[in-house]
């Protein structure tokens, strides 16, 4: 059922295919990279064990995982245990390291989807009618909102936000899960630093809309501002928006680590930070690539939507 | 137009310098912030051996000392930390920590991406590809994250910390000089090196690598900003530098568990990132219209008062 290549499915899939292979290429390098980082610099063993280990324990560990292996034999079931999904098990919890951080991924995804929604609608809108307007309200805002993402650290937001909001005012709870009312800190936090960057992206994206002449034809038409902007302008302005938005949400697991570690959210991120502290190395390892294979994947429907939206890539 | 291209017209343009400062003073905003950048870098080189001793001493008597006790000495004005040592002196020492890692992963991102960018818009389609898979695969992954598996596997000291910075932002200097010399190495001048008889060195370094420049300090002034946010990020989450050495960024998590009885603590750390970044954004600004020959005459018509 595959279509023959010179239709534009088959192109379109042609261009799939190839961002695919350009990512995995990414993914197996960065599988290669951990382990050759964590076999090359010193004894695993050292990484993997508690720093209060004793001399035999680590023999033993080394004879128990086949350290003492030539390096490739090593890189082998490494690789073959990774495509199994066998991460060991989590010394902090006993409990195979695979569930413990799929556990935790599932809340960093949701945190990351429902920031995602609303940033892209917020920057959509505060973008469009900042282009609209030059100098208006919506510009200013969204250029004081980019300079704040770009020069304010996030974990001190997250802590001002902590003194205001919960200690001083007490309308939320400092950390934990288990309410609404939990997840407005973090989401607010998380908001800013993507929003300054699409909102910019929105606005120059649509400023090059707005004047081109199909929209000029359709003011001329009498059409009112609200469809030229939402209808006509915005649809082909974004292509670019899509690309940035792709690039912030594989970013937005940077402030997830950091806001997740301040109000105690159970995701990977914290996850991942007590783990390095906790020398719990099966978990980080598992972590890591969970993480990287979301990211492909989400490239992946980030180059489909690219190449449904934009029939020049299709054709 | 073709006037400016002939003798007498360039050797009655000021100097770079006296424009650079020219146009400077025609923007508010980024004079006040080179200001600040001066007092800063200032600081930074005379800090620990002027108030090094003084941010050290521990006094157990003034723990958490509130700020704005006009009474005390100056360093005393923004308070003191859970050991009774005083925070603007503090401040002012971890400021060379701070600048230093910063600016050290910038210089070593900025010559390493812009000499392999450099490379792969000028060499052969393999080359390219290589490179920029490479690019691919450092930038597919969140770079707080790489950050954080190195500096375990490493350990965590003020080189490591300076290199891991440098390789994630390599791609951000190789992306745009390679964008750029694609570009430029079709246009005319380019074309007439090469059929003058000109090496692909000679080529690079001294026809493409001018034109590129401005861009990339631009975009180095830029990610200076980035840079810091991510070491004080490092730093926060306590696998970036560790104490006894400081930085901004490790004063904020060391004031941390204070917060809720002494705000300072992390309040004023944090407030000095702020300012150094906003002055760095502010100036990248400046610096884009400034360099670009194109924008550049809104800064000069600004500057002339009588004109």
């Amino acid at each position: 059922m595959i279509p023959p290549p010179d239709s534009p499915e088959g192109a379109m899939l042609k261009f799939v295919r190839k961002r695919a292979v350009a990512s995995l290429i990414s993914l197996v390098g960065l599988i290669v990279m951990v382990f050759f980082l964590s076999r090359l610099t010193g004894d695993p063993a050292a990484l993997f064990l508690p720093v209060e280990a004793s001399a035999e324990m680590k023999q033993q560990f080394r004879e128990l995982h086949g350290l003492n292996d030539p390096l490739l034999v090593q890189f082998g079931r490494y690789v073959g245990d990774v495509i199994t999904g066998d991460f060991g098990e989590s010394l902090r919890k006993a409990r195979p390291a695979l569930d413990v951080v799929l556990e935790a991924f599932v809340w960093t995804l949701w945190l990351a989807l429902i920031t995602m929604t609303l940033v892209t609608g917020a920057a959509i809108v505060v973008g469009s009618l900042a282009a609209f307007r030059a100098g208006g309200f919506f510009d200013r805002l969204s250029s004081v909102i980019s300079l704040v993402g770009a020069s304010v650290p996030d974990f001190w937001i997250a802590i001002v936000a902590i003194v205001v909001f919960s200690v001083n005012l007490a309308w939320l709870p400092t950390s934990g899960t288990g309410s609404l009312l939990h997840w407005i800190l973090p989401i607010c936090v998380l908001f800013i630093r993507p929003f300054g960057i699409i909102v910019q992206v929105v606005r120059g994206s649509m400023i090059g809309a707005l004047s081109s002449a199909y929209v000029k034809t359709a003011r001329a038409k009498g059409v009112k501002s609200g469809p030229i902007i939402f209808v006509h302008a915005l649809r082909n302005a974004m292509l670019p928006v899509i690309t940035v938005i792709g690039d912030q949400a594989a970013s937005l697991l940077n402030g997830a680590v950091i806001v997740e570690t301040i109000f105690g959210f159970p995701g990977v991120g914290k996850l991942m930070i007590d783990s390095i502290l906790q020398r719990d190395f099966n978990v980080v390892l598992a972590a890591i690539l969970v993480t990287a294979l979301a990211i492909f994947l989400m490239n992946l429907l980030i180059d489909l939507a690219y190449a449904l939206l934009d029939p020049r890539i299709r054709h | 137009m073709t006037l400016q291209t002939t003798d007498t017209t360039i050797t009655e343009e000021l100097p770079f310098a006296r424009r650079m400062f020219r146009m400077l003073l025609a923007d508010k905003f980024a004079l006040c912030a080179a200001i600040f950048l001066i007092v800063i870098l200032i600081l930074a080189i005379i800090g620990p051996s002027w108030l090094g001793d003084l941010a050290t001493k521990q006094n157990l008597r003034g723990r958490n000392a509130a700020p704005f006790d006009w009474q005390r000495g100056w360093v005393w004005w923004m308070g003191a930390d859970a050991l009774g040592r005083p925070l603007l002196a503090r401040i002012v020492v971890a400021t060379q920590n701070t600048l230093m890692v910063a600016a050290g992963a910038v210089a070593l991102s900025a010559v390493i991406g812009t000499v392999l960018g450099l490379i792969a818009g000028f060499s052969s389609a393999r080359v390219n590809q290589v490179i920029m898979r490479l690019a691919d695969v450092i930038m597919s992954f969140p770079s707080l994250l790489i950050a954080v598996i190195v500096l375990y596997i490493l350990g965590s000291s003020i080189l490591n910390l300076m290199l891991v910075l440098a390789i994630t932002r390599i791609p951000v200097y190789l992306r745009t000089t390679r964008a750029e010399v694609l570009e430029i190495r079709e246009r005319m001048f380019v074309q007439a090196a090469r059929v003058m008889g000109a090496s692909g060195k000679r080529i690079l370094f001294r026809h493409i690598l001018p034109v590129v420049l401005p861009t990339l300090t631009t975009l180095a002034t830029l990610d200076f900003a980035y840079v810091m946010l991510a070491e004080s990020a490092l730093s926060f989450l306590g696998i970036g530098i560790q104490p006894p050495e400081i930085t901004w960024g490790l004063m904020i998590s060391q004031g941390r568990q204070y917060l809720t009885n002494a705000w300072w603590l992390s309040f004023w750390p944090g407030l000095a990132i702020i300012l150094t970044t906003m002055s760095l954004n502010l100036l990248s600004n400046w610096l884009r219209i400034a360099l670009d020959p194109v924008q550049r005459w809104r800064l000069e018509m600004k500057g002339r008062t009588n004109g």
